[in-house]
């Protein structure tokens, strides 16, 4: 007998309740765990005076068992209990908690409610997308158990360096929810799978999924305002039900409540494709909504704990969605660090987005934190170590903090002002070449010691216009979400070429898809870590409506026919990615000096105009132009080739005198958005005749490779 | 769950008829594992098995490991759809050789 066959000596049960034999269990982990014979249960709440277990048969509508915890069974403010003998797989668990209602005082207690474990790893009631609720239900969103074995087969977190990323932001719905996707089962993690293969061809090597965590659809769900008998429904997924658990109506095997594998089976086909997984995590807010919203979890477990409330026990608004989760509690800072290291560690997830991150660094009554603990935890974490960690550095109380959001030598921005700024040049509006000039550096003015990769530059994201729209539309259009357009912001520095919408002009058409490629041309050579949202790379519009929070439909259902109509873009796309790739010259981790260290006779970036040496930084300037000496790869410690790009948003053609190369060197052209080719394979590259000027058509972007 | 065993031709054919979930999974896993020794060919008949739940997805991959840990071969027949896409889906497909009948499975690991 070896040491493996010695059982546990904490197996047997120490007391009955109605014929269930009991344990006390182990405070930690927290929530439902599967212990040999039985399922340890631990909870906690400050503020509770008693406890009960809630179990049902899977989908019942009444419980078939309530078990109060013994007081016995309570250490510090954690209820931890082992139950033996249950049918682990058919059963769904919820709590009630028992405790004061004195909502001034931030006590919400209603023991008549059975409530949601905070740390419920599977969540049943949601099993399949928009399948209307029972809403006479008395438990919603249903805690499930689940096995965290799963087989790995060697995979691990990818770990590619930041500066290497191209992210794709996309919605696991909307990704393969079209008719046109053709695969078996639309919508899901499993299509997801299935769509690899074009995701690779793509060239992009991190996905970031918008949220995944247990959300419902249904959750403030309106009739269409003319569309009848279709509902607007809650199809982005920020308002999180249960931070631990995948939502189960992105798994094609939701209704089976086999969620988990499926999603682990997804991150570990996508690794072995050499893709990272980044989730878009959203610890503003909760479901839950303010006072008059549901009691789902944490408002009748701890509700002073869990949120910012005001003086008279409201709950403060910061994330324009009626409550604020007080992150900065030491208990919930806990929490979202739990969650993280258990998405990192049990779902090998590579790094995280964190939406609304501004609200994070608040203290418990609102107020901006110099050294926000939570931020400063996640930053330090061994287990989040190799993570990226991504801030959306603005919150809806006002507090924008791209630039100065509290970093720790750790902490990535999606720079608002690198969409604002190029979005601005990309139109043709003037007073910008400076501005341009540091955002395709990496935004040095913004991260100056924090290195290009703490920039995530992006054109267009969920949040607005897709880059279609952003050269189609000159106004957004939102009377499809229902508020008479009042919704969705009003900043989109767009430009419809000349007409609002959809056109048969060929001309505006035409200079359409140009702007779509000066995009993708600027984004993809600029420092920093690109990223773009699913479906720009092959034109997917939303018709104008810049905020489709709503929208389960063709808005923002990909059209995979697109990849047949737009082929030219998609070609495109996929090129400059490949050019991005094959380029380290345009990956530096640390910023550009503007000088010459390592003696090549070229600064490592210089700037030029229509004459070579000379740049326009004149406020009526549209034009910029320049080259990153091969030499200075990735700080000087790799050698490539000399890459220039001129970018003309003037509206007419301009000669643009090139720099020159070292000796025996010539000018390629690798992209030349204003012809045909717009370009070529990386590497086969035709050498640019003449070498040492170069007509730049209007509103077109070049890019020359120099070698040899 | 009832489980069948036979041996004909120097296979072991094993009958599932039912569900396999947490409840048939330990008496399945006892009455298959012991069949998976070294050499041995064994061929589940998996067209009666109406529904597999988690705790029978990690039977599967353990029957499997125990299989390739002893040299034995096994192979799925008559896997209905529902359950090649629950498989397929979770991650757990990709370790099986599938036959669509006990049939078609013997003639070709007779061979």
């Amino acid at each position: 007998m070896s040491n493996a066959d010695l059982q546990r000596i904490d197996i047997n049960p120490t007391h009955t309740y109605n014929g269930f034999r009991l344990r006390p269990g182990k405070p930690l982990p927290f929530g439902a765990t599967l212990v040999p014979g039985g399922v340890n249960f631990s909870i906690y709440s400050s503020h509770a005076t008693a406890c009960t277990l809630v179990l049902f048969v899977k989908g019942q509508p009444q419980p078939y068992a309530e078990i109060p915890f013994p007081e016995e069974f309570r250490i510090g403010n954690v209820y931890a209990m082992i139950v033996f003998d249950l049918d682990y797989e058919n059963i769904e668990y919820g709590y009630r908690m028992d405790g004061p209602f004195d909502p001034p005082a931030g006590h919400r207690f209603d023991q008549s409610k059975i409530l949601l474990d905070p740390y419920a790893k599977a969540i049943g009631g949601r099993d399949v997308w928009g399948v209307p609720p029972d809403w006479s239900n008395i438990y919603h969103y249903r805690g499930r158990l689940t096995f965290d074995d799963f087989d790995w087969q060697g995979d691990r977190p990818l770990q590619i360096p930041s500066e290497d990323l191209i992210i794709y932001e996309m919605h696991v719905r909307g990704f393969t929810r079209h008719a046109s996707s053709g695969v078996k089962h639309p919508g899901t993690f499993a299509a997801i799978r299935e769509k690899i293969p074009y995701l690779k061809a793509l060239g992009v090597n991190c996905v970031e999924l918008l949220p995944i965590y247990e959300f419902d659809e249904f959750d403030g769900s309106r009739p269409h305002p003319w569309e009848e008998d279709k509902l607007l429904l809650n199809y982005w997924g920020y308002s999180t039900v249960g931070f631990f658990a995948p939502k189960a109506a992105y798994a094609a095997t939701g209704r089976l409540g086999m969620q988990v594998d499926e999603f682990k089976a997804l991150v570990r086909e996508l690794h072995t494709n050499g893709i990272q997984v980044l989730l878009d995590v959203v610890f503003n807010h909760t479901a839950e909504g303010n006072e008059m919203g549901p009691m789902i979890s944490f408002r009748g477990i701890d509700n002073k704990t869990y949120y910012m409330l005001t003086p008279d026990g409201y709950y403060w608004n910061f994330s324009g969605t009626g409550n604020t989760l007080n992150c900065n509690n030491p208990l919930v800072r806990n929490m979202v660090l739990d969650c993280l290291r258990y998405w990192a560690s049990e779902y090998h997830i590579d790094g995280f987005r964190f939406d609304l991150a501004a609200i994070l660094g608040r203290d418990p009554i609102g107020i901006p934190l110099s050294n926000p603990p939570l931020l400063e935890s996640l930053a330090y974490d061994p287990i989040l170590a190799k993570c990226e960690l991504i801030a959306e550095a603005w919150d809806a109380g006002g507090l924008y903090q791209v630039g100065s959001f509290p970093a720790y030598g750790r902490w990535a921005e999606w720079n608002g002002k690198y969409r604002d700024d190029m979005r601005r040049f990309l139109k043709g509006d003037m007073d910008l070449i400076g501005a341009v000039a540091q955002r395709l550096q990496g935004s040095p003015d913004l991260y100056a010691w924090r290195g290009p990769t703490a920039s995530v530059n992006f054109f267009c994201c969920h949040d607005g216009f897709t880059l279609a729209d952003l050269v189609s539309y000159n106004d957004k259009h939102n009377e499809a979400n229902g508020w008479g357009n009042t919704d969705g912001g009003n900043d989109d520095h767009s430009w419809n070429c000349g007409v609002e919408g959809p056109t048969d002009d060929p001309e505006v058409n035409a200079l359409r898809m140009r702007q779509m490629k000066n995009a993708f041309a600027l984004l993809l050579v600029s420092h920093g870590v690109p990223m773009f949202l699913m479906g720009d790379e092959i034109g997917h519009s939303q018709q104008g409506n810049n905020n489709t929070y709503c929208q389960d439909n063709e808005l923002n259902w990909l059209d995979w026919g697109l990849v047949e109509r737009n082929a030219e873009l998609l070609r495109f796309v996929q090129r400059c990615i490949a050019f991005r790739h094959a380029h380290p010259v345009l990956r530096n981790r640390e910023h550009l000096r503007n000088y010459d260290y390592v003696g090549s006779g070229y600064a490592d970036i210089t700037w030029h105009g229509t004459r070579a040496w000379q740049s326009d930084w004149s406020g009526t300037s549209r034009i910029i132009a320049f080259m990153l000496c091969g030499k200075h790869a990735k700080s000087g410690t790799v050698t490539d080739n000399y890459i220039y790009v001129a970018a003309n948003m003037y509206w007419d053609a301009l000669p643009f005198e090139l720099p020159g190369l070292p000796e025996g060197m010539h000018w390629h052209l690798f992209a030349n958005t204003g012809a045909v080719p717009d370009a070529y394979e990386p590497g086969s590259e035709p050498r640019l005749e003449p070498q040492h000027e170069l007509l730049v058509g209007g509103r077109s972007v070049i890019i020359l490779v120099g070698h040899e | 769950m009832e489980i069948t065993i036979t041996t004909r031709n120097q296979l072991t054919l094993a009958t599932l008829v039912g569900e396999l979930d947490g409840k048939t999974a330990p008496t399945a896993q006892e009455r298959i594992v012991p069949l998976c020794q070294g050499g041995s060919r064994v061929l589940l008949d998996m067209s009666q098995v109406t529904y597999m739940s988690s705790a029978g997805l990690r039977l599967m991959l353990l029957l499997y490991r125990q299989a390739t840990g002893t040299g034995a071969t096994l192979a799925l027949a008559g896997l209905s759809e529902d359950l090649q896409d629950t498989m397929s889906a979770t991650g757990f497909l990709t370790y099986f050789t599938l036959y669509d009948t006990v049939e078609a499975a013997e003639a070709a690991l007779a061979q």
